[in-house]
């Protein structure tokens, strides 16, 4: 890559914090942000020159989220993966705590399936390369965790 | 009702733009820690324009003036230098500060490591050399040629002060033709009127 780093966060920043956030809630959102951008910074000039940057960054982010919740899970928390709640380090900025809550109870799959193609804006095949499994699977987890998403927004406002 | 609507805007709500600021700022100082900036960089603003300013770790390794479009000078250390580069003002806080303090006719050398790898050749013995020109004091691209070793070669040392990297730090604008007139600079020669005068008129 020749494209000079400080243009990828430009241009990529917000989306990495917004899917950081989504993923592990805005305790932790902050740190992963910044192991995704200088984990990337080590790795940046062997991508090569036609990646999908923005495809790049969110597998980034998706192992530091693994990460996190596995040393997370280590310290024996009791729901590893549900951001924390009823504290906030800054106005979600539109986002209502429930939404939190509800993308917090998820099933791993289907959450990293929605952020990734909802927030990050990957096509599904992209998101079937970083979860795993194939592009027809990660489109069904991204519709059934909006599906979960809506029935529980239904709920909370009626 | 249109909770699709509202769901899809929920989840794409925008993040606090101070909050990616303070995080970016937090990247390039981890960036630094972890010898990872390979190319930081900075403005400052000066009489003759706004400067862009960028280092590597071993010293200031490119000065450009505003006309030379900062995006493309940032592209062309990216692909000369290397891609890790940062906005991380912190390592060219001394250059900036000297260069303010130069304007204001509060200082007449600069104290800070340059790096020339973007230049090789008799051209680099060119800049080096002429770092030893004094404040206020004028030579000429055939006395420069000489001082550097080779008094024939007066279009290569031209051509060295043309494509100084570090102008206003390594000083080419203090290189004019015999006859007197001023000759080119990379920063219009305006520019380069504003320097020697500042220079004539302190020294």
């Amino acid at each position: 890559m020749t494209v000079p780093f400080d243009q990828v966060v430009t241009r990529h920043g917000a989306t990495v914090l917004r899917v950081c956030r989504a993923v592990l809630g805005p305790d932790h959102a902050e740190d992963a942000w910044s192991e995704t951008f200088l984990a990337a910074l080590r790795a940046y000039p062997d991508l090569p020159p036609d990646a999908n940057v923005e495809a790049w960054l969110v597998t980034i982010a998706h192992r530091k989220a693994i990460d996190h919740v596995r040393r997370t899970a280590r310290q024996a928390r009791p729901v590893a993966a549900v951001p924390e709640r009823g504290s906030s380090r800054y106005a979600p900025g539109g986002w209502e705590r429930d939404l939190w809550e509800a993308l917090g109870d998820l099933p791993d799959k289907q959450r990293h399936a929605v952020v990734y193609h909802h927030i990050a804006g990957l096509p599904h095949a992209e998101v079937a390369a970083i979860i795993g499994g194939s592009p027809a699977a990660a489109r069904k987890a991204s519709s059934d965790g909006i599906a979960a998403l809506r029935r529980h927004y239904t709920e909370e406002h009626p | 009702m249109n909770h699709d609507a509202d769901l899809t805007q929920q989840l794409t709500a925008p993040v606090p733009q101070e909050a990616v600021d303070r995080l970016r700022a937090d990247l390039a100082q981890r960036a630094d820690d972890a010898d990872l900036l390979d190319v930081a960089y900075r403005t400052v603003p000066t009489p003759i324009g706004e400067l862009l300013l960028a280092a590597t770790p071993a010293g200031v390794v490119r000065v450009a003036f505003a006309g030379e479009d900062f995006d493309a000078v940032l592209t062309d250390l990216a692909a000369r230098i290397s891609p890790r580069v940062l906005h991380a003002p912190a390592r060219l806080d001394p250059a900036a500060r000297q260069i303010e303090e130069y304007f204001d006719g509060r200082r007449r050398n600069f104290d800070v490591a340059v790096d020339l790898s973007l230049i090789g050749g008799f051209r680099r013995e060119v800049l080096d050399e002429l770092q030893t020109v004094p404040f206020g004091v004028r030579v000429t691209y055939t006395e420069l040629a000489a001082r550097s070793g080779r008094a024939r070669a007066v279009r290569a040392a031209a051509s060295a002060c043309a494509q100084n990297p570090v102008p206003v730090v390594v000083p080419c604008h203090r290189v004019v033709r015999t006859d007197g007139t001023l000759g080119g600079y990379r920063g219009g020669l305006p520019a380069k009127e504003t320097l020697l005068a500042l220079e004539s008129a302190a020294a």
